[in-house]
């Protein structure tokens, strides 16, 4: 399998160097955008296969490093992890060959495309550190070749520099983590690493690092900031693979060392995870809410799910360290079936997003509104992925978060008290979370799609091409899929959870009426299928029950506008008016928000203002220090490129002398 | 003879420091010049003795370059040079004679403290040979990074390849080719060089390089 899957990326990386010479062709975008569907749809195959044939299959290319070469492998946690980046590469796929045709700058984007996602299919099939660390570079780099696509707008420039910088560092720590786990040995293959058992004090500093590292990637905040600047930068169908791809490989990198690698976790590197994870949920929810910009908004809300997806993690890590593997096995199959949800739904959502913005060229939700009449479709595959991820039944979103809280109560018999006390708070955020995430979305749904169109562009939409709906419809299709019929999903998660932890959650898929049983009857169950059918009934009967009472009654008239003819667009509700309140309660903690009006005095003829100003503290207190910092210093150093010829010789003869004086003193 | 040849060996090569030390003293030109030929000529007796006690015909060779080329060659070439430029006036130092010796005494125990230290197992003439001729090149870089005019500093760098040159006959076994390869090398840099400094003549009608640092509106 694995050499099949070796196949399948050496096919992808063979569809770049022809997307350079088909690049002046107009037919390009279409050939390569099928030919990475096809690939991506037998990947796909190669990964459900190798996860329900519960084998492990290795493959080794001569290359890397001499002595090692390059291994790969697909266990059950990388055949998950394959469904996910293909099924999304697929997705991205059917709906560039509609979206990628209106692409400005093709030759910028179509050779890049086919290999980031062979780099991220690289990334999880790795199997020794070495090809880890170069495929995880690969697809930074190229991840970062799609954000600086459109490289006229200077914030995209900017997006494209904050991401590299960020990329960097988690290549660091990451390439740290591997030094320390292979040892002074120089062993990067994972089989010796997984063997080797490493002191408690080194597995803990290659969990940081790890957290660091991936997590950086991944989007877990403080390390957030390059995500919001860059996810949106993209064009659309990649924007989708970087937040619901590319963030789960991350997600993956972490699992494959905090599980895996390092053997048993000690318990309070769940601590660690957790907090993080809660932070990361309720902060990014809280920017998302702040944001006007459609695409930005979806990136702030990838760091959220990413906060949940750790809140589960780290709950398994805490069950595995107290040998309570069921429990952790429920915490991780929440974590990871999160990690499926959600990339079904971003990308649903990120092509939504694009499909608007393609239609009116804007992604300021103040210049849309009123979409639903001239894109009925795409709104509603849109609102299907809004109620998704605001974890509502019947839809997938749901089911995972519930999961994690099902989790969560289970941490009452944790024998550590620091635990008992965090666990709470930490479900405590993801409620809040999961809220306002719901808040956030009825903003975005409401503003983009209802109301009157506040610019020429909005009014003047036009629905998106087949192409495009199909992969929207495809995904829409898949979240209540797997909302209604969770069943399958979990089982199928077994081979993952048993490989990471030990056991696997109970068989869901013989239960009756296809409930889902996380421990016990007597405890919860879940039944998607009859929220399905209850919601479906009662909706129809109260639509029949309207359409039979009312629809005749109905007649359209000149809504009452108060005295004041001609109402404007303007006059609507905007999204920054519907996150007031939200602002109001939590922005003046979190992002020191103030509102200042100015009020002219009578008779004067200027406008009357109404500023919000928002205050992005962790950038100023993390970030803009070091860059501040690094500015000075390279002001200072500066000097240093216009010294005289007999300076330079000083300067070495003293560096020379410097080194002399160490080797003398050194004991 | 196993003493007398350590100690003839170690003479020479200790003379090539104390000739050193003689040309960070030397504040003019002609003398200077005078004092390199004197460098290179211990240079060449102690490569030639070298190759006497390591029974290497090879040396000779080395032995010769250094003669032919270092003591007679080049130095009449930078003679002519100066007499050509009609620059046989002082030499301005950027740091004076007396911090001068005094820094140079401290490279040479410097030189002697890690060398003595790194090389504990290995051969005491070897030893003896790498730490003198470490302390040479140390002394060379001094006087290149003490010297404004472009001539004494070719001269600190042809003395830093005479240290060079010495490490490489004191160690066994070296090919001939790398010693003619640097030869070689010194012989090109010193054309180029050369060049450089009636270049640097034509243009600012001097060959103190602060000139270059005026040119370019910069402060010493």
């Amino acid at each position: 399998m694995a050499t099949y899957a070796l196949y399948g990326v050496a096919a992808l990386l063979a569809l770049a160097p022809i997307a350079v010479a088909l690049a002046a062709s107009a037919r390009a975008s279409n050939v390569i955008y099928v030919a990475s569907l096809l690939v991506t749809l037998a990947l796909g195959v190669i990964g459900l296969m190798s996860l329900f044939e519960r084998t492990v299959s290795i493959a080794t290319l001569p290359l890397g490093l001499p002595w090692l070469g390059a291994h790969f492998r697909i266990d059950a946690l990388a055949a998950f992890f394959v469904i996910i980046v293909n099924l999304g590469g697929a997705a991205a796929s059917l709906f560039a060959i509609g979206y990628g045709s209106h692409e400005e700058s093709p030759q910028r984007v179509l050779p890049f495309y086919p290999t980031y996602l062979a780099a991220m299919n690289l990334v999880v099939l790795a199997d020794d550190a070495f090809s880890f660390l170069v495929s995880w570079e690969f697809m930074s780099l190229s991840s970062w070749a799609l954000v600086v696509a459109h490289h006229r707008e200077r914030e995209n420039l900017r997006a494209g520099y904050v991401y590299l910088l960020m990329a960097s560092l988690g290549t660091l720590a990451l390439l740290l983590a591997f030094g320390l786990l292979a040892g002074s040995d120089g062993n990067y293959a994972f089989d010796a690493m997984r063997a080797s058992h490493p002191a408690p004090a080194l597995a803990a500093t290659v969990l940081v690092l790890a957290l660091v590292g991936a997590g950086s990637k991944a989007g877990i905040v403080p390390l957030h900031a390059w995500l919001p600047l860059a996810h949106p930068a993209a064009p659309s169908h990649v924007s989708a693979l970087m937040s619901g791809v590319m963030t789960k490989v991350a997600v993956y990198g972490f699992v494959r060392i905090a599980f895996d690698l390092l053997g048993e976790p000690a318990w309070w590197w769940s601590m660690l995870v957790l907090a993080v994870g809660g932070i990361t949920a309720v902060m990014g929810v809280l920017y998302a809410l702040m944001q006007h910009d459609l695409k930005r908004l979806l990136a702030y809300h990838t760091v959220e799910n990413i906060g949940i997806i750790y809140i589960g993690l780290g709950l398994a890590l805490a069950f595995k360290a107290y040998g309570m593997p069921v429990a952790a096995a429920l915490a991780l199959t929440a974590g990871l079936f999160h990690v499926f949800n959600h990339s079904v739904f971003k990308s649903l959502l990120f092509f939504g997003a694009g499909a608007v913005l393609n239609a009116t060229g804007e992604r300021d939700m103040e210049h849309l509104g009123g979409l639903i009449h001239r894109m009925p479709q795409t709104a509603f595959v849109f609102l299907v992925g809004c109620v998704a991820i605001s974890a509502l039944p019947p839809l997938n979103g749901f089911v995972s978060e519930w999961l994690t809280f099902q989790a969560i109560l289970l941490s009452p018999q944790l024998p550590s008290w620091g635990l008992t006390f965090l666990v709470p708070a930490v479900g405590a955020l993801l409620a809040l979370s999961a809220a306002l995430a719901a808040a956030c979305f009825v903003k975005a749904f409401g503003v983009t799609f209802l109301g009157r169109p506040r610019t020429p562009a909005a009014a003047n939409a036009r629905e998106t091409d087949s192409n495009s709906l199909a992969a929207m419809y495809f995904l829409a299709a898949l979240c209540l899929v797997a909302g209604i019929l969770p069943g399958i999903f979990i089982d199928a998660l077994a081979p993952v959870t048993n490989a990471l932890v030990g056991k696997s959650m109970p068989h869901q898929t013989g239960l009756d009426w296809l409930t889902v049983v996380p421990i016990a009857e007597s405890r919860s169950s879940y039944n998607g299928l009859l929220v399905f059918i209850f919601v479906t009934l009662s909706g129809s009967i109260a639509a029949f029950a309207i359409h039979r009472l009312a629809s005749d009654k109905l007649r359209r008239g000149p809504a009452w506008d108060c005295g004041y003819p001609e109402l404007s667009p303007a006059t609507q509700y905007t999204a920054s008016s519907f996150a007031q309140p939200i602002r109001r309660v939590y922005g003046t903690t979190v992002f020191r928000a103030r509102e200042i009006g100015e009020m002219p005095p009578p008779g004067a003829t200027t406008p009357a203002r109404l500023t919000v100003e928002i205050h992005d503290l962790i950038w100023d207190a993390a970030y803009a220090p070091i860059a501040a910092f690094i500015g000075y210093a390279a002001e200072r150093l500066n000097v240093l490129q216009f010294l005289t010829i007999r300076r330079y010789l000083t300067l070495v003869f003293s560096a020379l002398v410097l080194l002399l004086l160490v080797l003398a003193i050194w004991p | 003879m196993r003493g007398l040849s350590f100690d003839v060996a170690h003479l020479l090569a200790g003379s090539l420091v104390l000739v050193s030390f003689m040309q960070l003293y030397q504040d003019r030109l002609y003398a200077l010049l005078n004092i390199y030929a004197l460098h290179a000529l211990v240079l060449a007796a102690s490569v030639a003795w070298q190759a006497f006690i390591q029974d290497a015909p090879h040396l000779y060779l080395t032995a010769l370059i250094a003669l032919v080329f270092k003591a007679i060659v080049i130095p009449t070439a930078l003679h002519r040079i100066i007499v050509r430029l009609g620059i046989h006036r002082e030499i301005e130092t950027v740091v004076g004679v007396g911090p001068a010796m005094l820094l140079g005494m401290g490279l040479v125990a410097l030189s002697m403290v890690v060398m003595l230290r790194v090389t504990a197992e290995a051969d005491p003439l070897a030893r003896e040979d790498l730490a003198f001729a470490l302390a040479v090149v140390l002394l060379g870089l001094l006087m290149m990074v003490t010297r404004r005019n472009a001539v004494s500093q070719v001269v600190g760098f042809m003395s830093l390849e005479n240290g060079l040159v010495l490490a490489a006959t004191g160690a066994k076994g070296m090919p001939l080719v790398v010693e003619i390869s640097v030869a070689f090398s010194v012989l090109i840099a010193f054309i180029v060089i050369g060049i450089f400094l009636f270049r640097i003549r034509e243009r600012f009608d001097t060959v103190d390089v602060q000139a270059l640092d005026r040119f370019r509106g910069e402060r010493r």
